[in-house]
């Protein structure tokens, strides 16, 4: 076990309508086997017994599957590694490291405090049309929707998206086009989802562009930075999806 | 105070059949004159809300997360049953129900568990018809496995993260009522009370995370869809924010709390490394079917695992249980590896783990073929302890997963408040003592989907449509009170912060009311938490204001009630002289040290009755009837 000292650079906001800055914070006696989060909470201890206000950040399962956590840790969402950052453990940092603590960058995303910010725009592009409908009560018998292994396979690898947000914070246009393409993909490939196929395409892409999310940049830094590793090829799918739907779509 | 379980008259197998058809309907036309408040998005808050609104009801659905996605359900990995037998295995409604009652040691009620394994079905269907991408046979059927020991192949999963894809179905059945209006949703703000008007549930107080706003809205009925309370041990599998505050406030409004002290212990999760720890990882269950767990067999022996010889090591399940070996039931597996580290002979830098070791496995098999099982597994766990366990046994140690216990509720879910109801993990009635594996995404969705939307009706059409307004002195008393608690937790400026004392209670929990237990641990454990929550109301310090945006608040607002619910899990274990699934009382043992149940005095619920503020809460008995299923005493040997 390896104790280190460090220091923070950490944005503080006190609200949405406050103006942010970076502040500068030392911690000694960090051990290398503690995760990131657990570091800021040994921090935040040591605050407030100083009498000070604790820094707000998002988490909750701190297992990598819940999507609360964000932070864009030396200028990249979740970290140096390919990982959520409550996964991202204090050995990836060396004694005397300074670490730059920012949240998610986006127009879309507003600070709502210190790290914290808001991600219901995700929300309500969900609610345009993610979704296949059916009642509860009405699904036919499971296997009498038959689905070959490699389809199902696919969709599965679209359908891990945690809604973290980093694709958007890792776009220099903060574009959220990884994290709609994802959904409109599984439902896409799913037979499930053939019935609203193009509804669903323009009413999520339109809600998508009302948020103010921006346009592709065709870098793959969104897919570079997801932590559950969802491919680019979900942001071609989406604009296959959209395109047809505009040509061909009932409105 | 009697309770009527309401459990329908008949046969078994056409209890819910009848007592569907003789539940009062609400007219299609009337149903949008009726107000029902969701608590909690997860699995069973998320697919009650969806599934009422469907109906046409008005859902308020509430959550304290950014988004009802994050919910903790999410984080199931293993899978969910159901009585499909797809597999032609000789599965059945009756086996399942069967399975679950004695996997619950015979402490949950005949006629729930029959009717989760027949709904249990449908939840499958109505999962795929969303579009929840369950893994598949190269035929494009679905496919099972057996999970948690069972002899039938039963559960469905997708890949180890079950959860999150039965959560975002559920989601997105939620989001489509959102669209359409008939659902509203109130993300980052948190249940603070339960408001009681005329004896009927009729509304909540709550804080708005953001602003720090103290609201309050009314309702024809209140589902508290809240989850479980394991995070009292400070330390467990459940992610940071649950908490038991909605139940707990319930309670003191009269909802009576069943076995508060049946929790389960997991046996398999990551050790823990130091102080600063947060939150323990599971490892999958299905590590044990090829790993092996062992420790050596002098105490205090400090050598590594690799210099440690063949015969200096005890692999003390297999020693103990030749007949299921690493396979036994996650109590038994628990309990003993708590035994070895007792007697010295923990290993690791903390000495509180037990080696899981797959050498032996990959000298049979190859380094590929236990890549291809439980590669992520493996990934996960040299992520979070930086050790290869391709090369070096794992290190594992029980940790605190679920909870039996919650609120008591009838055969319509209904607490013993009428109007309030708990779904899902919240309540107490479908687990017994002991939950078995994929069981817990079952029972939410059993709930949700297709148990309430049937009872409530029954409910509120003898209620009426009328509204009841917040301007009701029940509403402005209960948001004071709320108003007062926070008040006084902020001007306090004492020298304890909120998690040191959670982490003083999670540890009193943990040493005497959790693996094992016994009459003088729990009696002592009794003063150690009357003293933190002294400490608590007298010396805890907070920072900020209510008037924002306060973590800290938050989790001081939690423990208090996690304090008061310590407490009465004690009294709980205390007075449950016999041992049973996840309570294991240390007086109560056979001669080879098995747990010793006693099904003539406590083949019953215990629901506790909150009689004010630091007062004794009194014991109220509902006998458990087994008319369908034999008791007998579970043997691993």
């Amino acid at each position: 076990m390896k104790s280190m000292n460090l220091t923070l650079k950490i944005w503080r906001q006190a609200n949405a309508q406050a103006k942010g800055e970076m502040k500068t914070y030392s911690l000694s006696g960090i051990n290398d086997h503690m995760s990131f989060l657990e570091m800021l909470d040994v921090l935040n201890e040591d605050l407030v017994k100083k009498g000070e206000e604790p820094v707000a950040f998002d988490h909750d399962c701190r297992e990598g599957i819940c999507g609360a956590c964000s932070l864009v840790i030396n200028g990249r969402p979740h970290g140096p590694l390919q990982t959520t950052t409550c996964q991202l453990h204090m050995r990836s940092f060396k004694d005397g490291d300074t670490i730059y603590i920012e949240p998610w960058r986006a127009k879309a995303f507003p600070v709502m405090k210190d790290l914290i910010v808001d991600r219901s725009a995700f929300d309500r592009i969900q609610q345009a049309g993610g979704y296949v409908s059916v009642n509860t009560g009405s699904a036919p018998d499971a296997n009498e929707i038959p689905i070959g292994k490699q389809i199902a396979d696919e969709a599965f690898n679209s359908a891990t998206c945690i809604g973290c947000g980093a694709c958007v914070a890792a776009c220099k246009n903060a574009s959220a086009m990884l994290f709609v393409g994802a959904k409109l993909s599984q439902y896409a490939m799913l037979p499930q989802g053939q019935v609203e196929r193009k509804r669903r395409a323009e009413a999520m892409v339109a809600q998508m562009d009302k948020e103010g999310f921006g346009a592709c940049t065709n870098t793959g830094a969104c897919s570079a930075e997801c932590p559950k590793e969802i491919s680019m090829a979900n942001i071609a799918m989406m604009n296959r999806e959209f395109l047809t739907a505009k040509f061909t779509g009932e409105a | 105070m009697t309770l009527d379980s309401k459990i329908p008259a008949g046969p078994l197998e056409e209890k819910w059949a009848n007592h569907k058809f003789s539940l009062k309907l609400v007219n299609p036309a009337n149903k949008r004159k009726y107000d029902i408040i969701v608590v909690g998005t997860g699995l069973a808050g998320a697919s009650a809300a969806a599934s009422l609104a469907e109906l046409g009801y008005n859902v308020k659905a509430f959550t304290f997360h950014d988004s009802p996605r994050r919910a903790h359900s999410i984080a199931a990995q293993g899978g969910i049953n159901a009585a499909k037998n797809y597999q032609n295995d000789g599965d059945s409604v009756f086996r399942l129900f069967y399975d679950t009652i004695k996997g619950g040691d015979y402490r949950a009620r005949e006629a729930n568990v029959y009717r989760l394994a027949q709904v249990s079905v449908d939840i499958i269907d109505q999962c795929v018809a969303q579009g929840v991408p369950f893994a598949r046979e190269y035929g494009g059927l679905l496919s099972n496995r057996s999970f948690g020991g069972a002899q039938v192949s039963r559960t469905f999963y997708a890949r180890g993260q079950t959860g999150q894809q039965l959560l975002l179905g559920a989601y997105s059945a939620m989001n489509r009522q959102i669209a359409a209006g008939k659902v509203k949703l109130y993300t980052r703000t948190e249940m603070l009370d339960l408001v009681v008007v005329d004896g009927k549930a009729r509304g909540i107080i709550t804080r708005n995370l953001v602003t720090g706003a103290i609201e309050s809205h009314s309702a024809h009925a209140v589902l508290l869809c809240t989850g479980g309370y394991g995070n009292v041990f400070y330390l467990s599998t459940n992610a940071m924010a649950c908490n038991t505050t909605a139940a707990w406030r319930a309670h003191r409004r009269g909802a009576l709390f069943g076995n508060p002290c049946f929790t389960q212990i997991h046996p398999t999760c990551i050790p823990v490394s130091g102080d600063y720890q947060s939150k323990l990882t599971l490892m999958s269950e299905s590590l044990r079917n090829d790993g092996r767990v062992w420790v050596p067999k002098k105490a205090n022996d400090s050598r590594s695992p690799e210099d440690i010889p063949e015969d200096e090591r005890d692999y003390f399940l297999e020693r103990k249980y030749p007949s299921f070996g690493n396979l036994v039931p996650r109590d038994v597996a628990s309990r003993n590896a708590k035994y070895v580290c007792d007697e010295g002979r923990g290993v690791g830098a903390t000495k509180l783990a037990v080696y899981l070791d797959f050498a032996d496995a990959i000298k049979r098999d190859s380094e590929p073929v236990i890549r291809a099982r439980y590669g992520n597994l493996f990934d996960m766990y040299q992520q979070i302890t930086g050790e290869n366990p391709y090369k070096t046994p794992m290190r594992i140690y029980p940790a605190v997963h679920y909870t039996m216990g919650g609120l008591w509720v009838d055969y319509n879910l209904m607490t013993t408040v009428p109007g309030c109801y708990a779904l899902g993990e919240a309540n107490f009635s479908d687990h017994g003592a002991n939950r078995l594996g994929a069981s817990a995404l079952m029972q939410g969705l059993a709930d949700g989907y297709f148990v309430i939307p049937y009872t409530i009706g029954d409910y509120l059409a003898g209620i009426g449509s009328e509204k009841v307004g917040t301007d009701r002195p029940e509403f402005t008393t209960a948001m004071q009170e709320a108003k007062d608690r926070i008040a006084r937790l902020l001007s306090m400026k004492g020298t304890k912060t909120v998690d040191e004392l959670h982490r003083e209670l999670g540890l009193t929990m943990w040493d005497y009311c959790g693996m094992s237990r016994s009459g003088e641990g729990l009696t002592k454990a009794r003063d150690i938490i009357k003293n933190i929550k002294n400490e608590f109301e007298t010396n805890v310090r907070l920072m900020g204001t209510n008037e924002e945006m306060n973590q800290t608040l938050e989790k001081a607002l939690r423990l208090a009630d996690f304090i008061e619910l310590g407490s009465l899990m004690v009294e709980d274990a205390l007075r449950r002289n016999e041992s049973c699934g996840g309570h294991f009382r240390e007086e109560y043992q056979t001669p080879d040290g098995e747990a010793l149940r006693d099904d003539n005095q406590f083949a019953y619920v215990a629901a506790w009755e909150y009689k004010g503020d630091n007062q004794p809460e009194e014991l109220h008995k509902e006998s458990l009837a087994f008319e369908n299923v034999k008791l007998t005493q579970r043997s691993y040997k």
